[in-house]
């Protein structure tokens, strides 16, 4: 019998599961193809949720979503070896009724989003690779092999939303092999301790409420890539990432990167004691703009990580996900509608929505920091050294005096990059890529 | 799949599969300052042993004709093992999921189960029931003699291979492992039959079972549905067994070590590591020094 579907969607992460459900809402028959066990049992995240993305789509979500803590204290730390120097914003207006940022564990939030979907009447096949996209003569994709005994599943569009890798768009020609240069490869620990302990050590005064740390400097040890720290309910996920192509270049072994950042003075004492449940690890597309492949075809979308949708400057990435999920899903339906076929043409129209939201303007707006940082590692070790060199001088009561530390401060500085012309030249380029 | 024509000479076999819904043991944590076990956010498996049953069921019926049945009693979510058997090949799943059948030991388990089996039997005439030698949960082995004993059926247990069903003789023929061999028995259906690890390799179900098994509905029965007859034996109420404690095992290595002795006679290895234990423990010593040590004599 051979089984045809309005559209497959291939995995069952945020994207894929934001499309499905859209789909399936609007009456559409659709297929969802996970590898996992279960949804979010592949699927690794630091993991902050963005609600905006989500509330779209499922507006009482934070009524029956398993979320860990919602965000009341956001911490940025450029570490030296032996210090940091931190940014910290904490506002009792993040305690509101219906918080902006949680942080979770993604594989049970994933199962909640695929169980939503599930209910929206979408058919989910798990433990079910898909090997291959299925073309008609004309080239046209018209659905996929499993890695399953039995026929293939037919389908009037393909949504990928495969993540970071791409096998089956990279197998199928629709898109280059990954640079290790667009990719991030991220560690990650989830460190058991209990409620009381993680609230005593971060100053929350419940259960619901969380901090997170982004850390840079040292935590990267010379590489483009960051730290975090996010508290959970009942645990601390910790982790590192940076590119892999300085993990090549450096030799750096990740699982040492990490340790090295666990046990730096000030991340020590905030894990002492706790048992390590989980060590993870997964890909990052970082590559921003330049590294978005083609994202439509005939008969097929990319949507999420597989379309490189990460915005690493603000860690953003599963609201993105969500966000493109959906548009691609929008742009399904309004052709289902019409009785349009979904030819390249045809869901060009999935650009247009792309280009008008805030994830293209976002991608856009970043698209020549990663390039920068790569270029100019200096920003993640002799400003985070210099800095930390720079408060020593200005907290130590050592009987200098303070026109004299200031001018100490200044050449320091100065030195540290070889003169005034470096100083303003990594200014405007800073200045450049954030704009 | 393709499933063997029901032919006449061919009556068939009404197979039950009784699973479980277990966490991932492997992935167990205990609460460290309440020493209970923590279930949350623990991923849920099909108890391992039960996929065996399952399939030996599958290659029963594949190879007799007739149907298999997966069985199971839990929380709602349960369902989700039912349709993992689904997916794997299993023709229907009943789950018996009620609040009165929280917090059962083995005895009320078995009740409830039986309860359904008798149920599902009306329809159906058992001609087996197979399940897992135990779960990796509770490890007592017990609900599958249960079963047995409540319906009346031939106990077969830890069997290793089924050897041959007669479905017209009503005979069955099976290895089973018990300590130090194999015993080969020979017994009439209807039977219980609880497996042991290994004695099949659990198949993969084609793209039409998982798609199948992602539509099916799970039937789902109230311990009314199910034919329980008396509420007051199912749960917690229908349970005798209490849990005094549960505690976590102290990891060994850190009370074990290795101790570096020389000398060849017993008599100086056993002064140096008796040197070694009083050291440590130095109330030991008094202890002994007070009287004499307390043997547990017959």
């Amino acid at each position: 019998m051979v089984e045809h579907f309005d559209a497959i969607v291939v995995g069952a992460g945020p994207a894929g599961t934001a499309a499905a459900l859209v789909m399936a809402r609007a009456g559409l028959d659709v297929l969802q193809i996970e590898r996992g066990e279960t949804p979010g049992s592949k699927n690794v995240q630091g993991a902050i949720l963005y609600a905006d993305a989500l509330e779209r789509l499922v507006p009482d979500f934070r009524e029956e979503a398993p979320l860990e803590r919602h965000v009341v204290e956001q911490r940025v730390w450029l570490l030296d070896e032996r210090s940091h120097t931190g940014a910290h914003y904490r506002s009792a207006d993040f305690d509101e009724d219906r918080p902006n940022r949680y942080t979770i564990l993604r594989a049970p939030f994933d199962r909640w989003f695929a169980a939503e979907a599930r209910a929206a009447g979408a058919v989910l096949l798990t433990e079910t690779t898909v090997t291959e996209l299925v073309k008609d003569a004309a080239g046209k994709v018209v659905g996929v092999r499993t890695d399953r005994e039995g026929e293939n599943l037919f389908a009037d569009v393909v949504i990928l939303a495969e993540g970071v890798n791409g096998l089956v768009g990279q197998r199928a020609g629709l898109r280059k092999e990954l640079d290790p240069r667009h990719v991030a490869l991220a560690v990650k620990e989830t460190v058991f301790l209990t409620d009381e302990v993680v609230q005593e050590r971060f100053n929350l005064k419940g259960e619901h409420d969380g901090v997170v740390i982004e850390a840079m400097g040292d935590v990267s040890a010379g590489m483009v890539g960051t730290g975090f720290l996010y508290t959970n309910r009942e645990s601390i996920s910790i982790g590192v990432g940076c590119l892999i192509s300085d993990f090549q270049a450096t030799g750096t072994a990740p699982y040492a990167l990490l340790d090295r950042f666990k046990s730096h003075p000030s991340v020590a004492p905030l894990l002492k004691g706790g048992e390590v449940k989980e060590y993870v690890a997964h890909l990052i597309p970082e590559g921003g703009y330049h590294a978005i492949p083609e994202l439509v075809g005939e008969g097929w979308l990319v949507v999420g990580d597989a379309g490189q949708f990460v915005n690493p400057a603000h860690r953003e990435g599963s609201n993105l996900a969500m966000t493109t999920g959906a548009l691609a899903a929008e742009t399904v339906i309004a052709l289902h509608r019409q009785g349009t076929p979904c030819t390249k043409a045809a869901l060009g129209s999935y650009l247009r929505a792309l280009e008008q939201s805030f994830v293209m303007k976002d991608m856009k707006k970043y698209r020549g920091l990663a390039a920068m940082l790569h270029g100019n590692k200096h920003f993640l070790t002799t400003y985070p050294a210099a800095l930390s060199r720079a408060m020593q001088t200005f907290l130590r009561v050592d009987g200098v005096d303070k026109r004299t530390k200031q001018r100490l401060m200044v050449q320091d500085f100065k030195a540290a990059r070889g003169g005034w012309w470096h100083l303003m030249t990594d200014a405007v380029k800073l200045a450049r890529a954030w704009r | 799949m393709t499933r063997p024509p029901h032919a006449a000479d061919r009556p068939g076999l009404n197979l039950f599969v009784c699973i479980k819904q277990v966490p991932d043991s492997a992935q167990i944590r205990v609460h460290p300052v309440t020493n209970t076990i923590m279930r949350q956010g623990v991923p849920t498996i099909v108890n391992p042993y039960d996929l065996f049953a399952l399939e030996e069921a599958l290659r029963l019926r594949d190879e007799y004709g007739g149907s298999v049945t997966v069985l199971s009693m839990g929380p709602p979510m349960a369902e989700e093992a039912l349709r993992r058997a689904l997916g794997i090949g299993a023709d229907h799943a009943v789950l018996i999921t009620d609040r009165r059948f929280a917090g059962a030991d083995t005895l009320a388990t078995s009740y409830a189960l039986a309860s359904a089996l008798t149920t599902l039997g009306r329809e159906q005439p058992i001609d087996m029931v197979l399940t897992g030698k135990q779960t990796i949960d509770g490890d007592t082995a017990q609900v599958g003699p249960g079963i047995a004993r409540r319906l009346g059926l031939e106990q077969l247990t830890y069997v290793a291979a089924i050897d041959r069903v007669d479905p017209l003789r009503r005979e069955i023929v099976v290895r089973r492992r018990s300590e130090g061999g194999v015993q080969v028995l020979a017994s009439r259906l209807p039977c219980l039959v609880s497996v042991v690890e290994g004695l099949n390799e659990v198949r993969r179900g084609a793209v039409a079972d998982v798609l199948r098994a992602a539509r099916a509905e799970v039937v789902t029965w109230s311990a009314t549905e199910a034919g329980v007859e008396d509420p007051m034996r199912c749960g917690l109420r229908g349970s005798p067994t209490v849990v005094r404690r549960v505690f976590a095992p102290s990891p060994r290595q850190e009370r074990a070590q290795m101790v570096a002795v020389t000398g060849k006679r017993p008599s100086q290895l056993a002064d140096a590591v008796l040197d070694l234990v009083l050291t440590q423990q130095p109330k030991l010593e008094a202890a002994l020094a007070d009287g004499p040590v307390r043997r547990n004599r017959p």
